[in-house]
């Protein structure tokens, strides 16, 4: 192999080169899904079997223990999307395009779930699925910037061009979004100054928070490796397409 | 300087000899503004309380109407790259475009106001607080629109995309905008708007010419 010849040859060179990418991280594919599903194993029987009711909220406490990671994890993606668009725009790291394409479905997913849980546990517990809370709405335009860039995606023809136009966009909104969740909050709390709930609640025991941070680990592990997987499948994508292109031109030729 | 002159008259030149964009826009927001009645009925006192945030929505829809114009006219025609070679930095092109952009769309849109505010039967008081709420608003609509067009310039259909874009990142805009026709919290939310119009146009520029010379090579 020609690569062999470069003098320097470090994780990061190595891992520019999308086959080498895929050859180097296919061997932690197997032990993550098992990692993954062996935490959530343990974490959903601490959840349903080992963990105490709420006293006031009862068994709906345990929406919390899938609601929570999914909340952390719209958030964690976005920081993830918007180092790779650093990436892409500073270093030109061929990879941290996929890894940005990769996230950005997943980041929508994580972040519909956590509304959708969000809303199975408002129902019981404060009488209504949605509320113009602070942190809901705000959860809710991150949701609308993820569809967006989702869109943006599917919109580029050249995949190589879109990389770097939606990194750009991806740094404004990471700009952005602190001052739209700092206006949400301002607004939310001219609109409603009595809040029916508080988030201080009772101040959480021992027994909820190991299989709040087991799940937690669950879910983050989870994401790793779809991402991981995504990537793959990406690299393969594109080089499907170049094959398709190399074919097309070969036959008129 | 002269330059950048140049590109101002330029833009305004071609926004006079384009024909009806402008009272295309301007009749755009009036009937936005006067369909409102028929959706909620005409009752005055309702009209009256909801009257400042129908206001604004209908200035927020027709500035999404008229991003499409901003690039896409220089893009289709190769003028765009030629922009891109002057001496002129990218990014003071936009700045040009983005002055004249407001000029165009947002000014007549706060001269028609008045309009709207008699049909939705808006009191003399909370009229002038909407006018300046809306003078300082939307420069950041603008600017926020810059942005979108610009990162959508280089898809074929990107004018359906833009507004996609566009709109969850003019939320706070939205907010401080309404906020600061609102009798009790104006002064603090006029504030707020006014530095994010201040920090939208002193950054927008430079990010809209990146996303421009990005996606056009």
């Amino acid at each position: 192999m020609s690569i062999d010849t470069t003098p320097k040859q470090s994780w990061w060179n190595r891992i520019a080169h999308p086959g080498q990418f895929v050859a180097w991280t296919t061997p932690l594919l197997w032990p993550l899904t098992i990692l993954t599903a062996v935490l959530f194993v343990v974490g959903l029987w601490f959840a349903f079997f080992n963990s105490p009711e709420d006293y006031q909220m009862g068994d709906t406490v345990r929406i919390m223990y899938v609601h929570v990671p999914n909340a952390w994890l719209s958030q964690f993606v976005y920081g993830v999307m918007a180092v790779s668009a650093l990436g892409t725009l500073v270093w030109r790291h061929p990879m941290a395009d996929v890894s940005m394409k990769a996230a950005a479905p997943l980041g929508a997913l994580f972040t519909a779930l956590a509304l959708f849980t969000g809303a199975l546990w408002g129902r019981p517990t404060w009488g209504t699925f949605w509320e113009w809370d602070g942190r809901m709405t705000s959860t809710l335009v991150l949701l609308f910037i993820y569809l967006g860039i989702v869109a943006l995606w599917r919109a580029f023809d050249d995949q190589l061009r879109a990389a770097r136009v939606i990194a750009v966009f991806t740094l404004i909104g990471a700009v952005n979004i602190p001052i739209i969740k700092f206006s949400v909050d301002w607004w939310s709390t001219l609109h409603q100054p009595a809040s029916v709930f508080r988030a201080d609640g009772p101040t959480m025991p021992g027994s909820i928070l190991t299989p709040l941070f087991v799940m937690f680990f669950a879910f983050t592990f989870l994401f790793i490796t779809l991402q991981l997987k995504a990537m793959h499948t990406e690299v393969r994508r594109r080089r499907v397409m170049t094959l398709q292109r190399k074919a097309a031109q070969g036959s008129t030729a | 300087m002269s330059a950048f002159r140049a590109m101002l008259v330029r833009e305004l030149r071609l926004a006079r000899r384009g024909g009806g964009d402008v009272l295309t826009l301007v009749l755009f927001f009036i009937i936005v503004g006067a369909i409102v009645p028929f959706a909620v009925g005409p009752d005055r006192e309702l009209l009256a309380r909801i009257a400042p945030g129908m206001v604004w929505i209908a200035a927020f829809l027709a500035m999404l109407l008229g991003l499409d114009r901003l690039f896409r006219p220089d893009h289709e025609d190769g003028s765009l790259i030629l922009l891109r070679q002057a001496d002129l930095p990218l990014s003071a092109v936009v700045a040009a475009k983005l002055i004249t952009h407001w000029l165009v769309s947002a000014l007549p849109l706060i001269v028609a106001s008045p309009f709207l505010a008699m049909l939705l039967a808006m009191d003399v008081e909370t009229f002038w607080r909407m006018l300046i709420s809306l003078l300082v608003g939307t420069p950041a609509l603008a600017a926020f629109g810059a942005v979108g067009a610009a990162v959508t310039v280089a898809i074929r259909r990107g004018g359906l995309i833009a507004p996609i874009l566009v709109a969850p990142l003019s939320i706070p805009v939205l907010i401080f905008g309404t906020g600061s026709i609102s009798a009790t919290q104006s002064s603090a939310a006029l504030l707020f708007l006014a530095a994010l119009s201040l920090m939208a146009v002193a950054l927008a520029p430079f990010a809209a010419a990146l996303a421009i010379s990005s996606g056009e090579d």
